[in-house]
C-alpha cells in the first residue's frame, strides 16, 4: 500500500503505515469499540435515540461517535450459513478509512488535518476553526461538528444536533450519574473524527477500539502486513465457500489511493452505507480549477461585452 | 442452546469465533434469532420451554442409531446399573415417576434408587422435614458397594431394569417427529443437530454443549441441564478436551459467590446448612451428608476446618468445634419466600448487597411491595437504584397500590467501591480465579464490601463486648481479626484468602485438600479453594500470559480443584489409562512413572492406577475403583439415571411451561408436578392454555445492558446503545396485532400490564407447533423508572414460579396477550388488568 | 416497516452514506454577497477605464457593501468564529476555500480601500490602484465560490463541477448588473443593465445545461423540496429580471423592479445550490448509484489465493 499523501515531510521520521483491517465476518456486533473508543478519546455521548434500525442506535459516524456498528437485517441468503437460512444479520464496525487521498485534509483550510508519521489523518482540535469544509470533502461521511450547545445542559454538551433534549434533562436532574455527563466536553463546534488513537501510537500502544474487541474483527497493524492477510482470509473464506466475501478498499486503485482502514465485507458496501466507488474529490481539482477559470474570463468577457456599446 | 454467548459472554465468544476459523461447527438453538445465531453456523429456533424434549429427541436419536460411545458408556457412566424393582417411569404413570405425594407435591425418592442398596434419607425426604431442595445429591447411598460397585449391574446393558434401558424406555417416544411437533422446528434440523453431534463425538472429537438462563429459568430449568448430562455421557463429551457441559454463568463472580455460598442453604464449598431438626449435632450433621465413598467421604475434614476458620482458637473438639453457633434452617428461605416472608411481615429488616430485585427479580413488582413492608432496609450499591428509591419513585405509587406517606421503610443507602476501586478474585465460569488489583481509591463515602463486612462486625463486636448472653458468643468469638491498611482502614483481600485457602498446623498456607484434618488441627475457609494460596503465593494472581506457556495455561489464576482446569479428565483416557485418541489427550496412565500425567493436573489420584480395585471396606476416595473418572460420585460415574438429589424425577422429561399456551403432548400431566408455586393473591398466574394469553413471551440480556440496569442505564456510553425500552415481535404478529414498527406496544400478563417500543424484526419468526401457529414476545429485561434511560421493567410481568430444585423463577418462558399503543395510566392500568383472567396457585 | 433492512434499496436503511453539510444560511447568503462584490468590483473596474464615473460610484458601493456584509456570513458560520485568521496560515491549492480566502481577503481589503477613498475623496491613485486590483480579483471573487462547493464529494455539487463556478458567476454578473441597474440613473446604467442581462440569460442557460449534465437522478434535486421552491423562484425572478431589463430597463422604475428581481433571482440561485447539495447529500441513492455505474477497484475479490496457497483451508478439517 503506498504511503499516505504528505507522509514524505517527515523524512526519516516516517513510520511503518498503520491501520485497520476490519473483518465483519466475525464481527459479534458488541459494539465494545464503540464504547473503548469513547472511553479513551472522552468522545462525548451522542444522544439517547432509539432508531428502530435494528440494534444500530448511534446510526452513523459522527463527531460524537468515531467507531459505528452497522447491523443489517435482510431477507437475503446468510453468507455464514452458507445458503441454508434466507435471513441474515450483518454487522460492521465502520471508522474513518485514514485515507491516501484524503478529501478531508486536502480541503481544510486551518491546516487542521494533517497527516502523521503512521500515515493516518489527524484533525488538530486547536487549529481547527469549524468551517466545515472538510465535512463535505469526505466520501464515507465520517466527519462530523460537534454543535454548540446551551450553556444550561451540560448533559446535552456532547450531542449532535436534532435529537430531543428532554431524555437529558431526566439525566442531569438524577442524581448520582456518570462524571462523562458533565465533563466540559463537547458543544465546540469544532469537527471531530478517529485519530486513530494517534497518542496511543505514539507510545506503542494498539487503538482502543481493537485492543478492546473480542473477536479480533478489528485487526491493527503495520498496513501492509494487513492487506496480505486480508487476502489470505478473504481466500479462504471464498475457498470455503462464502463467495460473498470481499475486501473494500484493500486496493490502490480505489479512488482514494487506497485506505488506511480497509475491510472485509460479505456483501456490496452500500449495504453497509459505504460508498460503492469512493473518489476524493480533489481528484477532479484540475476540472474545478480550470472551470473556476474560465467561469472568470467568461465574467470578464461578459463585463467587456457590456461595455462594448460603449456610453448611450 | 439457551445462550446468548455473543451477546452476555462476548470476551469468551472470542474463542467460538477462533474456533469457527479453525474449522468447528458452531450450532444455536434458541428461541429468537441473536447476535449468536449471526455467527453460528447453523441456527434452530425452537419454542421456549421445549428444550428437554429437544435434547430427549437426541437421546433418543444417539439409542436408536447406537450411536453412543459404548466404551465410556459402560465404564464410566451408570448405564450398567440396575434400579430398584419398585420404579416406574412416567412412561407408566403418564408424567409422573414412582413415589409422588400429591398433597405435598413432592417425590419420595426411595424407588429411584440402585437395586440392592438400603434405603436411605435423601432429598425427597429432607423435604419432608420441612424444605426443599436443599440438597446438593453428592454422594448418597453407597453403603453397600462391593469393591465400589454398586451390588447389581449388567455390563451387557440388557436388563430391563439396567439403566440403560430404562433410559431408552424413557425416551422412546422423543422421535425426530414429536421434537418437531413440540419445540416447532422441522424435523431435517433436529436431525441435523443430533447428526452433528454425533458426528462431532468419539474417540477422535469432542463436542461441547453451552448454556446459560436460558435453560436455568424454567420450572425445570435443573432437568434441562441433566439431559445436557445425558446427551454428553452417551457420546463420551465429559471430562475431556473440547466436550463438557459449559455453564456460562452471570455476574462477574458469580460462580465465586455460589462457591462461597450466597445460597442460603449451603455452607462454602457446597456443604449443607444445618438443618434445625435433622443436624442436631456435629457428628449426626457429618454423618448425615457425608458419603462413605469419593471425596464426600472427607465431609468431616472440610467441615470442621471450616469451623475452625469461623471461630478459631474457640473451636475445639470438646465444643464440637462451635458447630452449634451455626444458624441452622428449618424452611425454605429461598428469595422468592423470604419477599413474601417480607409482605407477611415475617422479615422485617432486609440487607441488599449488589442486587436490585425491583427490577431483576421476577415478578418486580411484588418484590417492590415487598421491600416496602419492611421497617429497614440496608442497600449498598454504585448507585440509588430502584431497589432503593421505590418509595419515591415505583410505578405503584402512580396507581395507588403504594403511597409514600405511608411506606414505613427507612432505607439506609450506601455507596459501594465499584470492583476497579478494590482488590479480589473472580472466580469465573472455568472455576478460574483471577486476581484483580485496585486502580484507584474509592472517593467520597464509598468503600468496598470487605470494608463495610469487616467493619460491621468489628463494631458489634464492640457494642457486645460485655455481653455474657450466650446468643452473643458465635459473634464474639468470630475469628475476626484482620490487618487492615490505608486510610479507610480497608483489610487486606490477600489475607481473606490465604484464609481461605487455610493453614496447617504450622500455621502455613495448605497444598491441597488431602491435607485437611478432622481433629481441628487445620483450618480452611472453603475446602474447594485449598491450594489457591499455595506455598504462600497468591496463585489467582499470577498472570503469566498464554504464549509463554502451554495450552493449558496452568499459569494464568488458578482453578479450583487444585488447579485442575478440566473436571473429571481421567475420562480423556481409556479404562486402561490410555488416552482415547492422540489428538485428544489430556492426561494417562505412564505406567513407566506409575503415575497419572499430562497437559492438566490429573482430577484423580495421582498415583491411583487404572486397575486399582478397592478393597471391600475401603473408603472415600480409595473406594472409587481406577476406571472411575467421577470422583465425587459415590460409583464414580457420571450418572444417566440421578438416583438420588433431585426433586423432580431421576430422568429429565418433558413438561411445558407453567405457564403455556399448549398441553402436553407426551403426557396428561402438563407441567412438572413438583415445580414451585406461590398460591397467593399477589401473585396471579395466567390459566393455561388461555385464550387470553396467546402468546409466548419470555426474557433476556443485551449486550449494551446489564441485568437490572442500574451499572448500564446510568452510563451514557451504554444508555445510548440501547436507549429505549422495546420488544421484539415478528412481522406476522405485528400484523396480527396491528403492531406499529416503532410505535407502541402494551404487553399485558396476570400481574400487570407494561409498554414497551415495537421491534419488528424478521429475527422472531412464528413457529407451528402441534400444528398451531405460534407467536412470541421478546423481551429485554433491563430497564426501571431511574437512569438515563428509563422504561417499564419486563419483570413486572412474570410470576412466581420456580424450579424445585433450585428456587429459580421462570422467566424464560410465560404467557402473554400484547395489543397496540401505550399502557392505560393510573387506576385505569389496574383495571385493564383486571379484566383479564387468573388463577391462584395451581390449577392443572 | 421492520427493523429489517431492504435488499433493493441499495442503502443502509436509506441512512445517508456522506455527511450533509453543516453550512448553515449564512453560507448561501455569503455567496450571494461575495458573487455581488465581486462582479460588481469588475464592473466597477470597467466604468473606470470607460470613464464612466457615475456607474463607477454605484458598482463600488455594491461591491463595497457586499465586500463589508460578506465576512459577517462567513465568519458567522464557522463553528469557532474567532479563529477566522486560522486560515490564513496556510495556502492551499487543493482548498478552494483556502484559495479563496486569500482572495476573499484581497478583495475585500482592495475594495475597502477603493471605497474608503471614494467615500472621503482622498488619495484618488490609491483609489485607483485599489479598484483596478480589486476588478482583477473580483472573478475570482465571483467564481471560487463555485469551486468551492464542486470541490465536495456532494454529488449535486462535484457532479456539476463543470457548471458551478460558471453558474455562480453569471449569477453573480445578474446581480452586479442589478444592483449597478437600481442604483444607476438609467443614461450612465446601460453597461449595468447590459450585464444584468448578459448574467441573466447566462445564468438561466448554466442552470439548465447544469441540470441536464447532472441526469435524471442527481439533478432532480433541483426540483424537489427546498431546492426546488428556490429554482422555481430563481428562475421566474431571473427570466422576469432579464425581460424587463431589457424591455423597460431604460426607465428609472422598469431599472430599479428589473434590478431587484435580478438580485432576488441571484440569492435564490444560491439557495437552490445550496438546498440541492443538502438534499443530495441526504440522500444514499445519489452517491451510490454514479458510483455503481462508474465502477472501480473499491472492492476486491481475490478469484485466486494470493501468496504460495500452502495453508490448508480451516473448513476442511
Ligand atoms: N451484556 C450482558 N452480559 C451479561 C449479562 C447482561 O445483563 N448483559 N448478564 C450476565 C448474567 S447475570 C448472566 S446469568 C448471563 C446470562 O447469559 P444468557 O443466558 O446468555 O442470557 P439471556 O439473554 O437471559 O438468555 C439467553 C438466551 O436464552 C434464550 N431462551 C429463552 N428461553 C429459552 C428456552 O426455553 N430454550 C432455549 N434454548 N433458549 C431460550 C433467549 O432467547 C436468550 O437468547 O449473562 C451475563 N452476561
Ligand atoms: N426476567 C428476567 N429476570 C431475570 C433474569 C432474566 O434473564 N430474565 N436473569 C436473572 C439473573 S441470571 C440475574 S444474575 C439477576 C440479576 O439481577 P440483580 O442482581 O438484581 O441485578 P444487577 O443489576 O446485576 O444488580 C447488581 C447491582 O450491584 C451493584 N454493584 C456492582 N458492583 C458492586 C459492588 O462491588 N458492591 C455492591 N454493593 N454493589 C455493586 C450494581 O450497581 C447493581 O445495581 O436477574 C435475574 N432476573
Ligand atoms: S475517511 Fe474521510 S475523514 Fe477519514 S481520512 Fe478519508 S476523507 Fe478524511
Ligand atoms: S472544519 Fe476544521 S478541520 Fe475541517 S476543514 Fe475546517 S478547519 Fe479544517
Ligand atoms: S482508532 Fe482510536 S480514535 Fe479511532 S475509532 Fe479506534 S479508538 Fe476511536
Ligand atoms: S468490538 Fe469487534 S466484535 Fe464487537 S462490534 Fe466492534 S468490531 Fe464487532
Ligand atoms: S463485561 Fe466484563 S465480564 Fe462481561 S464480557 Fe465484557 S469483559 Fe467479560
Ligand atoms: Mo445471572
Amino acid at each position: 500500500m503506498k504511503p499516505g499523501d504528505g507522509v514524505e515531510t517527515y523524512e526519516a521520521e516516517a513510520q511503518p503505515r498503520l491501520g485497520f483491517f476490519t473483518d465483519t465476518s466475525v464481527c459479534i456486533g458488541c459494539k465494545a469499540c464503540e464504547v473503548a473508543c469513547k472511553e479513551w478519546n472522552l468522545v462525548p455521548e451522542d444522544g439517547l435515540a432509539w432508531t428502530g434500525h435494528s440494534y444500530d442506535n448511534t446510526g452513523e459516524l459522527n463527531a460524537n461517535t468515531w467507531r459505528h456498528v452497522a447491523f443489517i437485517e435482510q431477507q437475503a441468503p446468510d453468507p455464514i450459513k452458507q445458503g441454508k437460512q434466507d435471513f441474515r444479520w450483518l454487522m460492521e464496525s465502520d471508522v474513518c478509512k485514514h485515507c491516501t487521498h484524503a478529501g478531508c485534509l486536502d480541503v481544510c483550510p486551518t491546516g487542521a488535518i494533517f497527516r502523521t508519521e503512521f500515515g493516518t489523518v489527524v484533525i488538530q482540535d486547536d487549529v481547527c476553526n469549524g468551517c466545515g469544509y472538510c465535512v463535505t470533502a469526505c466520501p464515507f461521511g465520517v466527519i462530523g461538528k460537534r454543535e454548540r450547545a446551551a450553556a444550561s445542559s451540560p448533559a446535552g454538551a456532547g450531542r449532535t444536533s436534532g435529537q430531543s433534549p428532554d431524555v437529558l434533562q431526566t439525566a442531569v436532574a438524577s442524581d448520582g450519574l456518570g462524571a462523562i455527563t458533565k465533563r466540559e466536553l463537547g458543544g465546540d463546534g469544532g469537527m471531530h473524527k478517529c485519530t486513530l488513537c494517534y497518542d496511543r501510537l505514539q507510545n506503542g500502544m494498539e487503538p482502543a477500539c481493537a485492543k478492546a474487541c473480542p473477536t479480533d474483527s478489528i485487526q491493527f497493524g503495520p498496513l501492509d502486513e494487513l492487506v496480505e492477510r486480508a487476502r489470505e482470509r478473504c481466500g479462504d473464506l471464498v475457498e470455503a465457500g462464502v463467495s460473498e466475501a470481499r475486501l473494500y478498499l484493500a486496493d490502490e486503485n480505489d479512488g482514494i489511493g487506497g485506505a488506511g482502514a480497509f475491510f472485509l465485507l460479505l456483501d456490496e458496501p452500500e449495504v453497509y452505507g459505504l460508498p460503492p466507488q469512493p473518489i476524493v474529490p480533489t481528484k477532479n481539482l484540475g476540472t474545478i480549477w480550470g472551470a473556476a477559470a474560465v467561469a472568470a474570463g467568461a465574467l470578464a468577457v461578459g463585463v467587456a461585452a457590456a461595455f462594448l456599446r460603449g456610453e448611450e | 442452546m439457551g445462550s446468548n454467548m455473543a451477546e452476555n459472554h462476548p470476551v469468551g465468544f472470542q474463542w467460538v469465533m477462533e474456533a469457527r476459523l479453525k474449522g468447528a461447527r458452531v450450532i444455536h438453538v434458541d428461541p429468537r434469532f441473536t447476535r449468536t445465531s449471526a455467527a453460528a453456523n447453523l441456527f434452530v429456533s425452537i419454542r421456549a420451554g421445549t428444550d428437554i424434549a429437544f435434547l430427549g429427541g437426541v437421546v433418543n436419536y444417539i439409542l436408536e442409531n447406537e450411536r453412543w460411545f459404548d466404551e465410556y458408556v459402560k465404564h464410566y457412566t451408570n448405564a450398567p446399573v440396575i434400579i430398584d424393582e419398585r420404579f416406574k417411569d412416567t412412561e407408566d404413570l403418564d408424567g409422573f415417576f414412582s413415589g409422588f405425594d400429591p398433597e405435598a407435591r413432592v417425590y419420595d425418592t426411595s424407588t429411584w434408587h440402585y437395586s440392592g442398596l438400603p434405603v436411605q434419607e435423601t432429598a425427597g425426604e429432607r423435604s419432608k422435614g420441612g424444605t426443599k431442595g436443599e440438597q446438593s445429591g453428592h454422594g448418597a447411598q453407597a453403603g453397600q458397594f462391593v469393591h465400589g460397585e454398586p451390588p447389581e449391574e449388567d455390563p451387557t446393558l440388557q436388563h430391563p431394569r439396567c439403566v440403560f434401558q430404562l433410559l431408552r424406555k424413557h425416551f422412546r417416544r422423543y422421535t425426530p417427529e414429536l421434537v418437531s411437533r413440540v419445540c416447532g422446528c422441522t424435523k431435517e434440523q433436529f436431525l441435523e443437530v443430533a447428526e452433528a453431534l454425533c458426528e462431532n463425538s468419539g474417540r477422535e472429537r469432542t463436542s461441547a454443549i453451552v448454556y446459560s438462563v436460558g435453560w436455568t429459568q424454567h420450572t425445570v430449568g435443573v432437568q434441562y441441564i441433566r439431559t445436557a448430562a445425558i446427551v454428553q455421557l452417551l457420546l463420551g463429551n465429559i471430562g475431556r478436551p473440547g466436550g463438557g457441559i459449559v455453564a456460562l454463568r452471570g455476574h462477574a463472580s458469580i460462580q465465586g459467590s455460589t462457591d462461597m455460598a450466597t445460597l442460603y442453604n449451603i455452607l462454602p464449598g457446597y456443604m449443607p446448612m444445618p438443618h434445625a431438626k435433622q443436624d442436631t449435632d456435629l457428628a449426626t450433621y457429618i454423618d448425615n451428608h457425608s458419603s462413605t465413598i469419593g471425596w464426600w467421604g472427607h465431609l468431616d475434614a472440610f467441615f470442621t476446618s471450616q469451623l475452625k476458620a469461623f471461630w478459631g482458637e474457640h473451636a475445639t473438639k470438646e465444643n464440637d468445634f462451635c458447630f452449634d453457633y451455626l444458624p441452622r434452617i428449618n424452611a425454605d428461605h429461598s428469595t422468592y419466600q423470604t419477599a413474601f416472608d417480607m409482605l407477611d411481615g415475617k422479615v422485617t429488616g432486609f440487607f441488599l448487597l449488589g442486587e436490585n430485585p425491583g427490577v431483576g427479580s421476577s415478578h418486580a413488582k411484588l418484590q417492590r411491595l415487598a421491600l416496602a413492608s419492611l421497617d429497614w432496609l440496608v442497600v449498598r450499591d454504585l448507585y440509588e437504584i430502584e431497589s432503593a428509591s421505590f418509595w419515591k419513585d415505583a410505578p405503584e405509587l402512580e396507581t395507588g397500590e403504594l403511597e409514600t406517606e405511608k411506606i414505613g421503610t427507612e432505607v439506609f443507602l450506601m455507596p459501594a467501591a465499584a470492583h476497579v476501586e478494590k482488590d479480589g478474585a473472580f472466580t469465573n465460569t472455568q472455576r478460574l480465579l483471577q486476581w484483580h488489583f485496585k486502580a484507584l481509591e474509592p472517593e467520597g463515602d464509598r468503600r468496598s464490601e470487605l470494608w463495610f463486612m469487616y467493619h460491621l462486625g468489628r463494631k458489634l463486636r464492640e457494642k457486645l463486648a460485655d455481653s455474657d448472653d450466650p446468643r452473643d458468643k458465635p459473634l464474639l468469638e468470630l475469628a475476626w481479626q484482620y490487618a487492615t491498611s490505608g486510610p479507610y482502614e480497608d483489610p487486606s483481600a490477600d489475607q481473606v484468602l490465604r484464609e481461605i485457602n487455610g493453614v496447617g498446623p504450622d500455621g502455613s498456607a495448605l497444598g491441597t485438600y488431602a491435607d485437611l484434618k478432622s481433629d481441628g488441627s487445620t483450618a480452611s475457609g472453603c475446602w474447594l479453594y485449598v491450594g489457591s494460596y499455595a506455598d504462600e503465593e497468591n496463585k489467582p494472581a499470577r498472570k503469566v500470559p498464554g504464549q509463554e506457556q502451554d495450552w493449558i495455561a496452568k499459569k494464568w489464576g488458578w482453578a479450583w480443584p487444585l488447579n485442575r482446569r478440566i473436571l473429571y479428565n481421567r475420562a480423556s483416557a481409556d479404562p486402561e489409562g490410555k488416552p482415547w485418541s492422540e489428538r485428544k489427550k489430556l492426561v494417562w496412565w505412564d505406567t513407566a512413572q506409575k503415575k497419572w500425567v499430562g497437559a492438566d493436573n490429573p482430577d484423580f489420584q495421582e498415583e491411583k492406577p487404572p486397575t486399582y480395585v478397592p478393597p471391600n471396606g475401603a473408603r472415600a476416595e480409595n473406594a472409587i475403583a481406577g476406571d472411575h473418572p467421577f470422583i465425587l460420585q459415590s460409583d464414580g460415574r457420571g450418572w444417566l439415571f440421578a438416583a438420588a438429589g433431585l426433586m423432580d424425577g431421576p430422568m429429565p422429561t418433558h413438561y411445558e411451561p407453567h405457564e403455556s399456551p399448549f398441553s402436553n403432548p407426551l403426557y396428561s400431566q402438563r407441567s412438572n408436578p413438583t415445580r414451585q408455586l406461590f398460591a397467593r393473591r399477589e401473585n396471579p398466574y395466567n390459566p393455561a392454555e388461555s385464550d387470553a394469553y396467546p402468546y409466548v413471551v419470555w426474557t433476556y440480556r443485551l449486550t449494551e445492558h446489564h441485568t437490572a440496569g442500574g451499572m448500564t442505564r446510568t452510563l451514557p456510553y451504554l444508555a445510548e446503545l440501547q436507549p429505549e425500552f422495546f420488544c421484539e415481535v415478528s412481522p406476522e404478529l405485528a400484523d396480527e396485532r396491528e403492531l406499529e414498527h416503532g410505535g407502541w406496544a402494551t404487553i399485558v400478563t396476570a400481574r400487570t400490564a407494561i409498554e414497551a417500543r415495537v421491534l419488528v424484526t424478521e429475527r422472531m419468526k412464528p413457529l407451528v407447533v402441534d400444528g398451531r401457529k405460534v407467536h412470541h414476545v421478546g423481551v429485554p429485561y433491563h430497564w426501571g423508572t431511574r437512569g438515563l434511560t428509563t422504561g417499564d421493567s419486563g419483570n413486572d410481568l412474570f410470576p412466581v414460579a420456580l424450579d424445585p430444585n433450585v428456587h429459580i423463577q421462570e422467566v424464560k418462558a410465560a404467557t402473554c396477550d400484547i395489543r397496540p399503543g401505550r399502557r392505560p395510566r393510573g387506576k385505569a392500568l389496574t383495571e385493564l388488568v383486571a379484566s383479564y383472567p387468573r388463577t391462584v396457585g395451581d390449577e392443572a | 416497516m421492520s427493523a429489517t433492512s431492504p435488499t433493493d434499496a441499495l442503502s443502509y436503511y436509506g441512512r445517508p452514506i456522506i455527511k450533509e453539510p453543516v453550512w448553515e444560511t449564512d453560507i448561501p447568503l455569503y455567496f450571494f454577497t461575495g458573487g455581488l462584490a465581486g462582479a460588481s468590483d469588475l464592473l466597477a473596474l470597467g466604468a473606470q477605464l470607460s470613464g464612466n464615473h457615475r456607474l463607477r460610484v454605484s458598482a463600488l458601493a455594491a461591491a463595497a457593501a457586499g465586500a463589508a456584509i460578506s465576512p459577517y456570513f462567513l465568519i458567522k458560520d464557522l463553528g469557532r468564529p474567532l479563529r477566522f485568521l486560522n486560515m490564513l496560515r496556510v495556502f492551499k491549492v487543493t482548498s478552494p476555500m483556502s484559495v479563496g480566502t486569500w482572495i476573499f481577503s484581497a478583495e475585500s481589503a482592495t475594495t475597502a480601500v477603493a471605497a474608503a477613498c471614494e467615500l472621503f475623496s482622498v488619495m484618488p491613485r490609491l483609489r485607483v490602484t485599489a479598484q483596478f486590483f480589486a476588478g482583477l480579483i473580483g472573478p475570482a471573487q465571483a467564481t471560487y465560490t463555485g469551486a468551492l462547493v464542486a470541490q465536495s464529494v456532494v454529488p449535486a455539487w462535484h457532479e456539476a463541477r463543470r457548471e458551478l463556478p460558471v453558474l455562480f458567476a453569471s449569477s453573480a454578473s445578474a446581480s452586479a448588473g442589478g444592483a449597478a441597474a437600481i442604483l444607476t440613473p438609467a443614461e450612465h446604467a446601460g453597461p449595468a443593465r447590459r450585464l444584468g442581462i448578459i448574467g441573466g440569460v447566462a445564468e438561466l442557460a448554466a442552470s439548465k445545461l447544469m441540470e441536464w449534465r447532472l441526469g435524471k437522478l442527481v439533478g432532480s434535486v433541483y426540483h424537489e423540496g427546498e431546492a426546488g421552491k428556490y429554482t422555481r423562484l430563481a428562475t421566474a425572478s431571473t427570466l422576469a429580471g432579464t425581460a424587463l431589463m431589457a424591455l423597460a430597463g431604460r426607465r428609472r422604475e422598469g431599472a430599479a423592479a428589473a434590478g431587484t428581481l435580478l438580485l432576488t433571482g441571484s440569492l435564490c440561485k444560491r439557495f437552490a445550490v445550496y438546498h440541492a447539495g443538502k438534499q443530495s447529500a441526504r440522500d444514499p441513492h445519489h452517491t451510490s448509484i454514479p458510483q455503481k455505474e462508474r465502477g472501480g477497484r473499491a472492492v476486491t475479490q481475490p478469484s485466486s489465493r494470493t501468496g504460495n496457497g500452502s495453508s490448508p483451508s480451516p473448513t476442511t478439517r
